[in-house]
């Protein structure tokens, strides 16, 4: 592990390949492996402790892996069974922080004409080359200012700048706007999105904000305590998310069971009329909110799923409301306020849920991973869902 | 505010206060200059200064690297070893000049050889003196230095790692620079211990005009033949210990702050 290899210092467009294993001395395994191909993003999306910064630093070189190999372009960067590390300061590996690290004592010229300097190139050079990647990002005006007088998405900015201006290999993001505030985080986001487009390499992403990844990335990894639960396109995880963390971080309700003509019997109890007659087995089924109608009275219209139960939460979601039934299964519903007025609902009352057929989005359960195998969470996760809501109105 | 408190917090003030306004009061103004201007004088302060100002580079030199190597590098006894550098510290400094009369002394452990091999001798020159100050002195910056560098964010130096900086120049670029203020503070610090360095410079190098005899040692000696002097050269190092406590004071007039 800690023979050196030098690696040209060449920016280029070659993919990612990597298998991470770091198991730490409280038990704790990350197992990871993934694919970026060069010119795109992945978002890796993750609870907290989830070890998505720990991936983050492995491919940095900041965090030793126990097994695996990593490499970029071709160019192994990291191989245990080769014995082959190669150190942080030669990775060509750019790296966002969350809090950016900006250096205090050097303007924002300075600290991105900093890894032109460490490379040897002469002060003036560098600078002039800084000042190119300053007006590049809107910057200009702020070149000879220190970071601690500048705005977040100044910084923000300049951190990246930073990063890009070391022409690395491989860009890493960690939470590249989480210490922003909503109003900038906006704005700063497309830009992000613009930079990430025009760079050659692949770019990995955490977060734990799921409009954040399906924003910026074109690949979506879900880490759940140390394991890969679900990859795919954004709009395919949006869909069909496979964890209930993924269904709750999408929205959506999201169901267990076997199917079996055009039936689901649930594993948390209930049965749901599908629209696919012909998928059978072990099957997960997700559900939007915004399709669930809620009435006092038993429904009697075309929708073929109806269930009864009790209202345990109502929250307030901006231009609706988003109201927790405990039913069987339990249910998600989202009401216009409208709605919400005609049925006077709140917690406690007896209501009637009604779904159509074709609002469920049925797809095999077909992930071997003990998280995911686990049937009994996802009527208790449900439960759990609506207990939060109800804390939290 | 309570009475009691009161009566006690104000004879702590006067005890401290009343010594430093007597030297005030006492100092013969108006020979000041002429008296600073007198050889003896000139010397010791010209010594004085060359000494201390040797010891404290040296202590840069040498206690930099020290506390980086406390504050960041783990090896067996590292904590000991902390515990060690800073007996001095607490050490009677005439304590100091006996054990380095013994470390480097003619006949001592390791000056025997230094005499024998390279015909060096410490004791009783002026060398002796940079020796003795920078021992009991350079305890200081160590201190102060590896408690800066503990308390620096490393992400920093990851960062500047990400960017392509070798360890040295991350140390030289980035770490140096956080540090800045606690590295001039340490070298005040220390540079004022050397200043007021007595007991292990009599004992180490004695007290030889323009050799040895620095302007602690100058005052004890003019206190019996010539007070105006001693009091004149008491009322510099008074002037210097102000300065120095005015160059700290964003460190230590700040309430809550410490080394």
């Amino acid at each position: 592990m800690t023979r050196l290899s030098a690696v040209p210092a060449a920016a280029g467009g070659g993919d990612l390949h990597a298998r991470v294993r770091v198991a730490r001395a409280n038990g704790f395994v990350l197992d990871v492996t993934v694919r970026v191909a060069g010119g795109t993003t992945m978002a890796v999306l993750g609870p907290n402790g989830s070890g998505k910064t720990t991936l983050l630093r492995a491919l940095a070189g900041l965090q030793p892996i126990g097994t695996g190999r990593i490499s970029v372009g071709g160019v192994t960067l990291d191989d245990s069974a080769e014995g082959i590390f190669v150190p942080v300061q030669r990775r060509g590996v750019g790296m966002v922080f969350q809090d950016y690290l900006l250096f205090g004592h050097l303007s924002a010229r300075d600290n991105i004409a900093f890894a032109l300097r460490c490379r040897g190139v002469p002060r003036a050079e560098a600078r002039a080359a800084a000042g190119v990647w300053l007006a590049r990002f809107g910057l200009a005006e702020f070149a000879g200012r220190r970071p601690g007088a500048l705005s977040g998405g100044q910084a923000q900015r300049v951190a990246l700048a930073r990063a890009l201006a070391a022409e690395p290999r491989l860009l890493l993001l960690d939470e590249p706007l989480a210490a922003l505030d909503a109003s900038t985080r906006l704005a700063v986001r497309a830009d992000l999105r613009r930079h990430l487009t025009g760079f050659a390499g692949p770019s990995v992403l955490v977060t734990h904000d799921p409009i954040e990844a399906m924003v910026l990335a074109d690949d979506i990894v879900i880490v759940e305590a140390g394991r890969m639960v679900q990859q795919g396109p954004p709009a395919e995880v949006a869909r069909r998310p496979r964890t209930d963390y993924v269904a709750r971080l999408v929205g959506l309700n999201l169901y267990r069971g076997e199917a079996d003509a055009g039936r689901v019997r649930l594993a948390g109890g209930g049965l749901l009329t599908i629209a696919d007659t012909a998928i059978s087995g072990r099957v997960l089924a997700a559900l939007r909110p915004s399709a669930v109608v809620l009435g006092v009275d038993e429904p009697h219209g075309s929708a073929r799923n109806t269930l009864m139960g009790r209202v345990t939460g109502l929250e307030l979601l901006g231009d609706r409301a988003r109201a927790a039934v405990d039913a069987a299964p339990p249910v998600l519903a989202d009401v216009t306020p409208a709605a919400l007025a005609d049925l006077r609902l709140e917690p406690g009352m007896i209501v009637w849920a009604s779904f159509k057929a074709t609002d469920i989005e049925t797809y095999p359960d077909s992930v071997d991973d003990a998280l995911a195998g686990d049937d009994a969470l996802a009527g208790e996760a449900a439960a759990g869902r609506c207990m939060n809501i109800r804390s939290r109105g | 505010m309570p009475v009691p408190l009161a009566v006690a917090g104000g004879a702590a003030t006067g005890f401290l206060l009343l010594p430093l306004a007597a030297l005030l009061v006492r100092a013969p103004w108006r020979n000041l200059p002429a008296l600073l201007a007198t050889p003896a004088v000139g010397e010791a302060l010209r010594l004085s200064l060359l000494t201390t100002t040797i010891a404290t580079a040296l202590s840069l030199l040498a206690g930099v690297p020290l506390a980086w190597l406390l504050a960041r590098s783990s090896f067996p006894g590292r904590r000991l070893l902390r515990a060690v550098i800073t007996v001095p510290l607490v050490l009677p400094p005439v304590v100091g000049g006996v054990a380095l009369l013994l470390a480097f002394g003619r006949r001592g452990v390791l000056g025997q050889y230094l005499d024998a091999w390279f015909g060096i001798t410490l004791p009783f020159t002026t060398a002796g003196v940079v020796v003795a100050e920078a021992f009991v002195a350079m305890p200081f910056l160590v201190v102060t230095v590896e408690g800066a560098l503990r308390s620096t964010d490393r992400r920093f130096e990851e960062a500047a790692a990400t960017l392509g900086a070798s360890r040295l120049v991350t140390f030289r670029r980035v770490t140096l620079p956080m540090i800045a203020p606690s590295l001039a503070a340490g070298g005040v610090l220390c540079w004022a211990r050397a200043l007021g360095e007595f007991g292990a410079t009599i004992t180490f190098a004695g007290n030889y005009p323009g050799t040895t005899q620095t302007m602690p040692l100058a005052v004890y000696l003019a206190l019996e033949t010539d007070p105006d002097a001693a009091i004149a050269l008491s009322v510099v190092l008074l002037a210097v210990a102000v300065g120095v406590l005015l160059l700290l004071r964003e460190r230590w007039l700040r309430p809550g702050t410490t080394l």
